[in-house]
């Protein structure tokens, strides 16, 4: 049994693009937000100008229930960098709003992951003071 | 069938420089000119007879050689490498073409997985992903949908690895022989991924020469393009990779089947199919992008891949020979993109029948590919010793 935890040490923070920017804005508030067509309705991440469902250039944001299920996932045991600690598990979560998140599982054992698996959006702020969306089992 | 101007093109040299963990005395600018020399003196040429470079250090062989003011493309390297020079000789822009590339001395500190692979995007890079994350992602949701086992894809990188082990020139020859267990219980990188499960990395510079049928007469064994296609779903490394995402264009080419509308568009061009097939130089990233391209192009159904490569399929002396020099798993993984072009150079050895290792008798048709599922995009090639 390995617990999985949010990266304790420094991570690079992320450059936001023009696109990007209310993402983060919302992170920084304890909100996940994602795009949706205000023609379609089709969800959209990550951020851009256009909706992928239908092309229309109307995209509104929304704030995200933070709830959805594990769609992947793995346990990485040969950290990208020296600076990330091993064990940590990506996964793509699917939230209830039908769109997809890659972020990473934390607070409890390696062996507790399964796809479908239900998860609610947890923030977890980095040593440099940026706040990330990560996934916790509900 | 319709004339496919592809046709009128063939590969007449290739050349790997010596691959290693590290080429002592080369650097990326170095080995590049050495391979391009070795594909020149293959296809029995001298510099001035290019008019025609692809490759990052392209601009470079121009201004060393003097052979200016010819066609330069700043195409990515591996198969749309080369189907882009075949396109320009088939348009006129060029009659021969040179594709070179190599890597030295970018990834000789090794606490960090190599930077061709780790992401900066804003999405990915704080969750620490890098490509065998993103590919396992991948692979898992397939374990998920059709109960694909790591014994399958242990027992493709064992066949692959043992490919490299006979294979003189590898940089892990002699290093085998692997069993599927060996690839088990080696330790684990990205689950399902255990080490023996992905690439390596390593140095070496690799080149090609093509020119049209025509000016090819005489050649000693012209390789002919029969057909080619390549796939995206857009950036690599950004998106999450879900194996669903795509579709809008029809419902099965999706991210986890790219590559299937290349193969189709390759086939086609070839009037073949996948049957006919002699060889499969297959891209091998992760040892699940094997089972993943069996499907996406046809040679088996849907979910069926794992115990397609399982049945005997992949070994030498089987129907569908794969990666048969160990490709980036134990013959070399020299960067970004030198392993590409090298899928492509083993398909064209295979077909003049020179390999020295893992030759497969009377091979007439190879399909060489390069990408994967994780990186959201596959490009394929069909060669043939002859024209269709």
């Amino acid at each position: 049994m390995t617990r999985l935890h949010a990266q304790p040490g420094p991570i690079t923070a992320p450059s936001p693009s023009v696109f990007s920017e209310a993402y983060w804005e919302g992170c920084a508030l304890g909100e996940l937000r994602f795009q949706r067509c205000a023609m379609c309705s089709y969800p959209v991440h990550t951020p851009g100008a256009v909706c992928s469902g239908c092309g229309a250039g109307a995209l509104v944001w929304e704030s995200s229930s933070g709830r959805g299920v594990i769609h992947s996932f793995t346990v990485v045991w040969r950290p990208v960098t020296p600076e990330f600690e091993v064990p940590y598990a990506p996964a793509i979560i699917e939230l209830s709003e039908g769109w997809f998140l890659l972020t990473c599982i934390i607070d409890c054992e390696t062996e507790d992951l399964s796809i479908g698996a239900d998860v609610e959006i947890a923030f977890r702020t980095t040593l440099d003071g940026v706040s990330l969306p990560y996934a916790r089992l509900v | 069938m319709n004339h496919n101007p592809l046709h009128d093109v063939v590969i007449t040299g290739v050349h790997n420089t010596r691959q290693a963990k590290v080429l002592e005395g080369h650097d990326s600018r170095s080995i590049s000119l050495e391979a391009a020399h070795g594909a020149l003196a293959d296809a029995g040429l001298a510099p001035i007879d290019i008019d025609g470079v692809v490759g990052p250090f392209g601009n470079d062989f121009i201004h060393q050689h003097r052979i200016g003011p010819v066609w330069r493309s700043l195409s990515p390297l591996g198969i749309p490498a080369v189907l882009e020079a075949a396109m320009a000789i088939a348009c006129g822009l060029a009659t021969t073409v040179l594709i070179a590339t190599g890597e030295a001395g970018s990834h000789r500190q090794r606490s960090s997985t190599a930077p061709w692979t780790r992401p900066t995007n804003e999405f990915v890079a704080p969750f620490g992903m890098f490509t065998a994350a993103e590919f396992a992602l991948m692979a898992r949701r397939h374990m998920h949908l059709y109960g694909t086992t790591p014994e399958s894809m242990a027992h493709v990188a064992a066949v692959i690895r043992n490919n490299g082990h006979a294979h003189p020139d590898a940089v892990f020859r002699g290093r085998g022989p692997f069993t599927a267990a060996d690839v088990l219980e080696s330790r684990m990188v990205a689950d399902p991924f255990h080490l023996l499960d992905c690439a390596m990395t390593s140095e070496g510079g690799t080149a090609m020469v093509l020119t049209s049928a025509d000016r090819a007469n005489g050649s000693a064994r012209p390789i002919h393009i029969l057909g080619g296609g390549t796939d995206h779903f857009g950036p690599a490394y950004q998106n999450p990779p879900v194996w669903e995402s795509g579709g809008r264009r029809r419902p099965d080419l999706i991210a986890g089947t790219v590559g299937r509308r290349a193969s189709e568009l390759a086939f086609a061009a070839a009037g073949i199919g996948p049957g006919e097939v002699d060889v499969c130089e297959f891209y091998d990233p992760f040892s699940f992008e094997i089972i993943r391209q069996f499907e996406a192009f046809g040679f088996c159904g849907e979910g069926e891949g794992g115990d397609f490569v399982l049945s005997g399929a992949i070994e030498p002396g089987g129907p569908f020979p794969i990666t048969t020099d160990g490709g980036t798993m134990s013959f070399s993984h020299g960067g970004a993109a030198v392993q590409l072009l090298q899928r492509v150079n083993r398909g064209v050895q295979q077909l003049r029948g020179t390999c020295s290792s893992m030759q497969v008798d009377g091979a007439e048709i190879a399909m060489c590919t390069g990408g994967g599922s994780g990186a959201m995009f596959t490009d394929v090639i069909l060669l043939g010793t002859e024209a269709p």
